[in-house]
């Protein structure tokens, strides 16, 4: 296919002219290159953007509610059965529930919700006999069609690209928002020029005839059934004004650092001073803990949930938590330090506007932790690969060290060093001392006298609110990449994830990616709270109906229906390589990280390799890629993914490659190949 | 498998007699047989009879034909070799000249026909007679969702069961859900493992996983042991061995087969020492690239400078149906051996030799470096696809 692509006609780096502007003060021994990391990291803080605001402040708000009315087809309408109307009292309400999901255990999803709930009452919860009722059922009337849409039906070859056939009966899009949201916004950054061309996916590198046929259809459908809906459209930017014009901007923090440094401790703490965590819950832990031997972890069970994760004193997967600055809601997400549960911390990092780096300043232990094999340099690699740029670092338990000026120096040094090497601007770096079991500096200007007499910089909490929060690419065709699939309550079921682009609406109907079915978003809630509209850079929860449970994994994406996230089991990727104990050369397995998404991989073909600071072509087809080169390289991933090019959206075109558990590469897709 | 026979003239055709004993010998059965080989085997065939008053009945008799081969299937998974061709020799109820297929069978006589045994067929016919390589192992790799259940025997690795379940994650208030979420999940990995270990068989059940979660599965497995009063898992117990693997992809078997305790166990396995080759060939690479190089051109450009110390080739290039292509690989093995060199064929079964295969099915290391191979382009290996 891409046979003797001739690479010297191709300068890589001109995918990568980026809004990015990088220091050149960086040492030449760094891991990336300045202008290297300049062309392969987006700073995604750099965009403020206000104008908006002032061009669309006079839009007013439409009424969503009676387009995701008019979109439930009746029947739709009657498979998610309210249970307020049924009038159970809570005890009757639990006990339908429980039979329920036992029943759902036994005969999985094929019957309707509404005729399991009217069996059970009929029933009065007895669960053998409801059981036995629907069964008998199910083998009298076998015909009874499912009542939903008709859906495309896909059939993903494993080894293959998706193979895509479409039943007769085009399915039926009704989405809010359809045209390409190119609307006169003024744009007050770069990105957005390569935004507005890589809307329209259609181009036939990226789209297969059969989809394209199939979203062409939709559109025809959709002008046909609801005019109104077009009338209707709202300018997201406009809605994005309107509806979080007032409020506090939100952002999101992972929170990194090696196992133990004091991560979770430090984050627990913050949100006690903040009064996010009662007095008598905080007691219930200072009990329970003290009760296993573990009551250092007090602070840290806030965020550790887990009986596992308590009792074995470690995080195992991202804590979630949020709490308010004077100018921002912020949300914490506090990755697990252990080096067996990097994949949890990518999900997390992935999720991150900033991050927050926890160093344990006792003696030997910052040490074990940043030399090799330690992951605070690799945590930190990491988030800088993916895309955050604004970094906080506390140099954490500094009350073992008597609160030495020296040691923070001698820390904060080495820290320096490495984090330019790693591609941070030191403009974006704070250090703070701190410690999160005695509370020192964290809220409140330091009381410690040893520490008043050299500090009097921010505290921890000023400088969080300090963070610049990035701009969100709203107007963008949505893309919202899943990191959890949950049982919710009530009908359907809940994934959670970002909204990396664009905006999502209470029943929209959305394609759910790689495997093209689609739903409908019942419910939204933002942290928890229910709201109507959610938009990019929120962590959501969905429900969503139309498709089965089963059918949706960790790692895919909800589409827009029209403008769809390309699909492909081959990328090519301009790479570059940590250190590695071995070369890479073609055939080497691999993990991909992709946003939530874990993946086994091959490197089917190394294309060439790139000058680390030009980008220019050095060889053509190397054997074999070494430490810290720079390289194009084409993966075969061993199922069809989701993934766009980095110019197209950032978020969903950053891969990062792992082997044995080290993280041996990042990249960013620079190709979709089709195969 | 057994050898019942072997009559090789001194030109190199010949017939060899073969009893299948086990699954395993099907795989080696598979890299015998060519196109144009001459296979008589058992079989059952459908024959239709006429009655003299005209009506006909069709009865399933057990004859014994001999086919040239045209096309040869393997299903891996149910470890059965199936041979279609013409049939050659007279035989009362097929005609000479009619299409075939053969299933080869455990425990039944074949005799393969080769217009040529060369010396790569006829180390796979004494490897696979020889007895002493037999150590069956189960490996489970996991982590959280997702489990491979695999058999390792000495020359495959046969995937046998992959769970892939999603766990709700740990979200504030709703632990629960990902508790039970585990616990099921747990609960398919074990009914995998009772389905597909056989206890008779496998002297060791390797439990992989990075962090905790082979741990917990295995103290989750055991608890249910006690609750069911499962014997067989009771009993077994001891043949658990709990190692640490970065994921529960099926690649991370590379990592437990270079686990210590496990080489311990199964010192012998082909698996275990190909993951071994193919790491020294790649720490060769990494430190002296010149002495370290992959694909046809290169390999052969080194043999012919007698180079090679150690030359590591998969069976799956011996498969190939190009005969020449296939002539040309034996003489280089035959080449290599010749000046003293090593070679060390892969099984395009196991996790190393699937690589291998990715990385052109040919790599050595050298006895000594060879820059000049380094800048000379290695066309026609990358884009074959
Ligand atoms: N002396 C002192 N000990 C601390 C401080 N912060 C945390 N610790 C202790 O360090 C240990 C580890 O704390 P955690 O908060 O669980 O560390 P973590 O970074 O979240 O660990 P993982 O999530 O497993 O990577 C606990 O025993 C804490 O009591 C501190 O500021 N000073
Ligand atoms: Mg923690």
């Amino acid at each position: 296919m891409a046979r003797h692509r001739d690479f010297r006609n191709r300068t890589f780096s001109d995918d990568y002219d980026d809004d990015d502007v990088y220091g050149h003060s960086v040492e030449e021994d760094s891991c990336m290159s300045p202008s290297d990391a300049a062309q392969w990291i987006y700073d995604r803080s750099r965009n403020q953007q206000i104008q908006f605001l002032q061009n669309h402040n006079n839009i007013q708000e439409e009424t969503e509610e009676d387009l995701a009315d008019t979109s439930f087809s009746s029947q739709e309408r009657r498979e998610s059965i309210d249970l307020r109307s049924l009038n159970l009292d809570e005890e009757d309400e639990a006990k339908l529930m429980s039979c329920l999901d036992e029943l759902r255990n036994v005969i999985g999803e094929a019957v309707a919700d509404n005729i399991l709930i009217q069996t059970v009452i009929k029933h009065n919860f007895d669960f053998s006999k409801s059981l036995d009722d629907i069964l008998n059922r199910k083998t009298k009337e076998p015909e009874v069609p499912k009542p939903e849409l008709v859906k495309p039906v896909v059939l993903i070859d494993p080894v293959k690209a998706p193979v895509i056939t479409t039943v007769e009966n085009t399915p039926k899009v009704v989405a809010t928002n359809l045209e390409p949201k190119t609307v006169g916004v003024v744009k007050g950054f770069k990105v957005g020029q390569d935004g507005s061309s890589s809307s329209q996916p259609q181009t036939p590198r990226d789209q297969s005839p059969c989809t394209e046929r199939l979203s062409k259809t939709e559109q025809v459908d959709e002008i046909k059934s609801t005019p109104k809906v077009k009338e209707n459209k709202v300018d997201a930017n406009a809605l994005y004004v309107n509806e979080r014009g007032s409020d506090k901007d939100h952002l999101y923090i992972v929170v990194i650092g090696h196992v133990d440094a004091g991560k979770s401790t430090l984050m627990g703490r913050l949100l006690c001073e903040m009064g996010e965590v009662s007095q008598k819950t905080l007691h219930k832990y200072e009990q329970e803990s003290k009760k296993i031997g573990k009551q250092s972890f007090m602070y840290a069970w806030v965020l550790d949930e887990t009986g596992e994760e308590r009792v074995r004193g470690i995080t195992m997967d991202v804590g979630r938590a949020q709490f308010e600055t004077k100018t921002k809601r912020v949300i914490i997400l506090d990755a697990p330090g252990h080096a067996d549960f990097i994949p949890n911390m990518i999900t997390g990092a992935g999720q991150a506007d900033v991050a927050l780096l926890v160093v344990d300043a006792t003696r030997g232990e910052f040490e074990s932790g940043f030399d090799l094999g330690g992951q605070t340099r690799e945590h930190a690699l990491l988030v800088r690969s993916l895309g955050v740029s604004q970094l906080a670092v506390a140099v954490n338990k500094l009350d073992t060290s008597n609160w030495s000026q020296e040691r923070f120096n001698e820390i904060t040094k080495k820290l320096k060093t490495f984090l330019k090497q790693a591609g941070f601007k030191d403009s974006d770096v704070t250090y703070v001392p701190c410690s999160g079991l005695t509370g020192e500096n964290l809220v409140k200007s330091p009381t410690e006298a040893e520490l008043l007499k050299w500090y009097n910089g921010p505290c921890l909490l000023d400088v969080i609110d300090k963070f610049n929060v990035p701009e969100r690419p709203v107007s963008k065709p949505l893309r919202l990449s899943i990191n959890d699939v949950y049982k919710g309550t009530g009908s359907g079921f809940c994934v959670a994830g970002r909204i990396e682009n664009g905006v999502i609406n209470k029943g929209d109907k959305v394609l759910v990616c790689p495997t093209k079915e689609m739903a409908e978003v019942r419910n939204i809630s933002i942290n928890e709270m229910p709201s109507n509209v959610a938009f990019a850079g929120d962590q959501v929860s969905v429900t969503l109906t139309g498709v089965d449970m089963q059918n949706v994994s960790v790692g895919y994406v909800l589409s827009d229906p029209i403008q769809q996230v390309p699909v492909t089991t081959r990328f090519e990727a301009r790479i570059v390589v940590f250190n590695v104990k071995v070369p890479i050369t073609k055939g080497f397995p691999v993990l991909i990280h992709h946003q939530s998404l874990v993946e086994s991989a091959n490197i089917v073909k190394l294309k060439a390799l790139l000058n680390k600071s030009t980008g220019e072509l050095v060889k053509k087809k190397p054997r074999c890629l070494g430490n810290n080169c720079v390289a194009v390289v084409e993966v075969e991933v061993c199922r069809p993914i989701c993934v766009e090019r980095y110019k197209d959206v950032k978020e969903l075109g950053r891969v990062m490659l792992r082997v044995a558990g080290t993280t041996i590469a990042a990249g960013l897709v620079t190709d979709i190949v089709n195969t | 498998m057994k050898l019942v026979f072997k009559s090789i003239e001194r030109d190199g055709c010949g017939s060899i007699g073969l009893i299948p004993e086990e699954s395993e010998d099907m795989w080696h059965a598979y890299n015998l047989v060519a196109v144009g080989d001459a296979v008589t085997a058992s079989t059952v065939r459908k024959v239709q009879t006429e009655s003299s008053t005209g009506s006909s009945t069709s009865n399933r008799v057990r004859t014994t034909l001999t086919i040239t081969v045209e096309t040869i299937d393997f299903d891996t998974q149910a470890c059965v070799l199936r041979l279609k061709g013409r049939n050659i020799v007279e035989n009362q109820y097929v005609k000479m000249g009619a299409y075939h297929t053969l299933d080869l069978e455990l425990n039944r006589k074949f005799t393969l026909q080769k217009p040529l045994w060369d010396s790569v067929a006829l180390e796979r016919v004494e490897m696979a007679c020889d007895p002493a390589a037999n150590a069956d192992v189960a490996a489970v790799v996991m982590q959280e969702g997702l489990a491979h259940v695999c058999l390792i025997t000495p020359s495959m690795t046969l995937v046998r069961s992959k769970i892939d379940i999603t766990i709700p994650r740990k979200r504030k208030g709703f632990v629960q859900q990902h508790e039970k979420g585990l616990n099921k999940f747990y609960d398919a990995v074990m009914q995998a493992i009772l389905r597909h270990v056989d206890f008779n068989i496998v002297k060791c059940v390797i439990v992989a996983s990075p962090g905790f979660v082979k741990d917990q599965f295995f103290e989750y497995m055991m608890q249910q042991a006690v609750k069911t009063d499962n014997k067989l898992l009771i009993d077994n117990k001891s043949r658990f061995l709990l190692v640490k693997a970065s994921s529960g992809f099926k690649h991370s078997l590379k990592e437990v087969l270079q686990e210590p305790a496990v080489m311990a166990k199964i010192s012998d396995t082909k698996a275990a020492s190909e993951v071994k080759l193919l790491e020294n060939f790649y720490t060769m690479l990494q430190l002296e690239p010149a002495k370290a190089f992959y694909g046809k051109k290169h390999i052969e450009r080194a043999n012919e400078a007698l180079a090679i110390e150690i030359l590591m080739i998969s069976d799956k290039l011996f498969r190939c149906q190009d005969i020449q292509q296939r002539k040309e690989y034996v003489a280089l093995v035959d080449s290599v051996r010749e000046n003293g060199g090593e070679v060390k064929i892969f099984s395009s079964m196991h996790v190393s030799g699937e690589q291998l295969d990715q990385l052109t099915g040919i790599a050595a290391v050298l006895r000594f470096p060879m820059p000049e191979l380094e800048d000379s382009d290695a066309e026609g290996d990358s884009d074959s696809d």
